[in-house]
């Protein structure tokens, strides 16, 4: 008797752990998922902001058309990329695409002075600050997230209920990485 | 982050019960010297009871105060876009709960504030000088500084200690001044009347301390106050990972030296740099609210390896030899290197472009409305203009005025709201030929005309009112 009820005892503290491990992981989850839907929000309103950029500039820019197909080619790939990784591929080139377009913009004085198309670089270059600021919540989620995955016991847990370590957005960009050996007296 | 604010709480709050304890002893003190025996306690009960009224004022209307003395009027995106979208961008970086409000004040010479008594009700607020001079990074360095004041929670003790130095500099003013105009003699017969020796040597105490309390008050509130404008750049620069924009900002700030006249000295330490130039002189003394300018540059320059806390603790200490930032709020020391700045957008100016654009600001900001004519004059209306029509006075066409909206811009400014842009028809799009007279139809099928030197981002259809937007 008193054998059977030591034996529940221990089977209804294991419940109770488990349901609290899943419940935390599952809470982990969302919060990265909520971390990357702010990035997702910036990302929507970046590719919403490059076809007006593109088509003021096209104006001024007469001879660019290869810089424009490849922006509207990134752009293209970058909406339609489904998962992830994906994502953080299309969101590299489109990169490449707009730092191309911003060297060429510098041979256009007159487009420069254009009002219409400095508002519309100030809201494109905010969107960008705004990317990289969150994305680094979005990290800080996904590595507090990922250790949970990996160390134990909930790593247990995690495999019972086929728990995914999540990816990183880290954008390969070599300047942002370098440190800058300057010295002040 | 977390442990820094904590740190902070434990210092302020002991520099705040040296603060306190002045307060009392002035008032046993003075109460004392008038009433011999029994005044003492009477003292401290009414320095306390001011010091909790005026404290209950600075917390609750506090930032109101402060923002009306200062005359800032709120903006929304279309009155400055740039500084909006900064005030966005480090509302992210910093996490803050809700977005800050943004205020412009009508001042030349370059400064900022924050206000608000927590992190959800905020304000920031800056100058239209400080807009006009600073580029896009300089200007995300200051709005760093300030939103890092509401982070680390400064406006709220700034306030408390800035209450209880006023309580004390009032009561020590009304306690010298009473006896200079009563000559003295109600203090003499005071004394007479009662315990000789006891009365006399109290009012003579009480003298001394009336005129040292201040002095002591204001050390240790300048104390708190230097130290918070350290933390504050420490945090700025932790959250645009960029000290360089703010060290540039500085110097572009204490390069001016145009007045600043809306400033006095209870509201000079909210601000980023000390707005009262008087004070300059002694910088570096114990009776500045600021810390010199030269050396938190200096700091922020020496930050070249990345922009954590302790990278600022070993800038500092290179600088001036000491420590600033406490043990505790060192424990993260994941590091964070300095990102590249980002792109300046805002167009090179010259110096008559750089004025005619600090005017059009204030403008904007105090509710004028602008009218492109056709010719692409550029016509400003003050915000009780009446009149249905105008001719432009380059080209002399006649120009019908959007008389509902500069009504709606007036009734805002006057409600002391911010200037909203008034939803009206769903604007049209036109794609520019190229640089000569083009005519638009719009969609109520009245002709607009728009001349080569036309460069403005929109015109108005002078029928309906629609917005079209000329790409």
């Amino acid at each position: 008797m008193s054998g059977l009820l030591i034996f529940l005892i221990i089977v209804g503290i294991l419940i109770f752990f488990v349901v609290g491990m899943y419940n935390s992981l599952i809470r982990l989850k969302n919060q990265v998922k909520n971390a990357w839907s702010q990035i997702d929000v910036q990302l929507k309103r970046r590719h919403d902001l490059i076809p007006n950029l593109v088509e003021t500039a096209k104006g001024y820019m007469k001879h660019e058309r290869e810089t424009f197909e490849n922006i509207t080619r990134a752009r293209s790939h970058a909406i339609k990329a489904g998962n992830i990784g994906e994502k953080i591929k299309a969101e590299g080139a489109l990169n490449d695409a707009m730092s191309m377009f911003n060297v060429v913009v510098e041979n256009y004085p007159d487009l420069k002075a254009n009002q219409n198309f400095l508002s519309l670089q100030e809201e494109l270059t905010t969107t960008e600050n705004k990317i990289s600021f969150s994305r680094q919540g979005y990290n800080d989620q996904v590595l507090f997230f990922n250790n949970k995955i990996q160390m134990f016991p909930s790593n247990i847990i995690a495999g019972m209920f086929h728990f995914k370590e999540e990816e990183f957005f880290e954008i390969e960009d070599v300047k942002e990485k370098e440190v800058p050996k300057v010295k002040f007296s | 982050m977390w442990e820094l604010i904590r740190a902070n709480k434990r210092k302020s709050i002991l520099l705040f019960i040296f603060m306190g304890c002045i307060l009392i002893l002035l008032g046993y003190v003075i109460g004392e010297a008038y009433l011999p025996g029994k005044g003492g306690y009477n003292g401290v009960f009414i320095a306390l009871i001011i010091w909790v009224i005026w404290s209950m004022i600075g917390y609750f209307k506090g930032s109101s105060i402060l923002l009306s003395l200062s005359r800032a009027k709120e903006v929304t995106h279309n009155i400055h876009p740039q500084l909006f979208n900064v005030v966005s961008e480090m509302k992210i970086a910093a996490n803050l709960p809700a977005m800050p409000k943004i205020y412009i004040i009508n001042e030349e010479a370059p400064n900022a504030f924050a206000t608000g008594r927590k992190p959800e009700k905020s304000a920031i607020a800056v100058t239209a000088g400080l807009l006009n001079r600073l580029n896009r990074n300089e200007l995300q360095g200051v709005i760093a500084h300030e939103m890092s004041h509401i982070l680390n929670r400064d406006i709220v003790y700034m306030t408390f200690a800035g209450v209880m130095l006023g309580t004390v500099v009032m009561i020590s003013q009304i306690f010298l001044r009473g006896l200079w105009y009563s000559g003295g003699s109600a203090a003499r017969y005071r004394s007479k009347r009662s315990n000789r020796d006891g009365g006399g040597a109290m009012m003579i105490i009480a003298i001394v301390l009336a005129i040292l309390a201040p002095i002591l008050t204001r050390l240790f509130y300048f104390a708190i106050s230097r130290k918070r404008e350290y933390l504050a750049d420490a945090t700025a620069t932790r959250l645009t990972r960029y000290p360089e924009g703010l060290a540039s900002a500085l110097e572009k700030i204490s390069s001016s030296n145009i007045k600043f006249s809306t400033a006095n000295n209870i509201t000079a330490p909210m601000y980023i740099v000390n707005p009262l130039k008087k004070t300059e002189r002694s910088l570096t003394g114990l009776f500045s609210t600021h810390p010199p300018i030269k050396e938190r540059i200096k700091i922020l320059r020496n930050m070249s390896h990345g922009v954590n806390y302790n990278n600022y603790q070993s800038a500092f200490r290179m600088v001036t030899g000491k420590g600033i930032i406490p043990t505790s709020g060192l424990k993260d020391s994941k590091n964070i290197p300095v990102k590249e700045p980002s792109k300046d957008t805002s167009k090179q100016l010259s110096v008559k472009e750089k004025k005619r654009e600090f005017g059009d600001l204030i403008r904007a900001v105090n509710g004028f409305v602008f009218l492109t004519c056709v010719c692409g004059l550029k016509i400003k209306l003050p915000p009780n203009f009446k009149k249905p029509e105008i001719s432009c006075p380059r080209c002399k066409r006649t120009i019908q005025m959007p008389l509902a909206k500069i009504a709606a811009v007036a009734s805002a400014v006057s409600a002391g709201e911010a200037i909203k842009e008034t939803p009206t028809l769903e604007p049209q799009r036109y794609i520019r030929k190229g640089k000569m007279w083009e005519t638009i139809t719009c969609s109520c099928g009245n002709h607009i005309q728009i001349s080569p030197s036309f460069m403005g981002p929109k015109a108005s259809c002078n029928k309906c009112g629609r917005i079209i937007k000329i790409l």
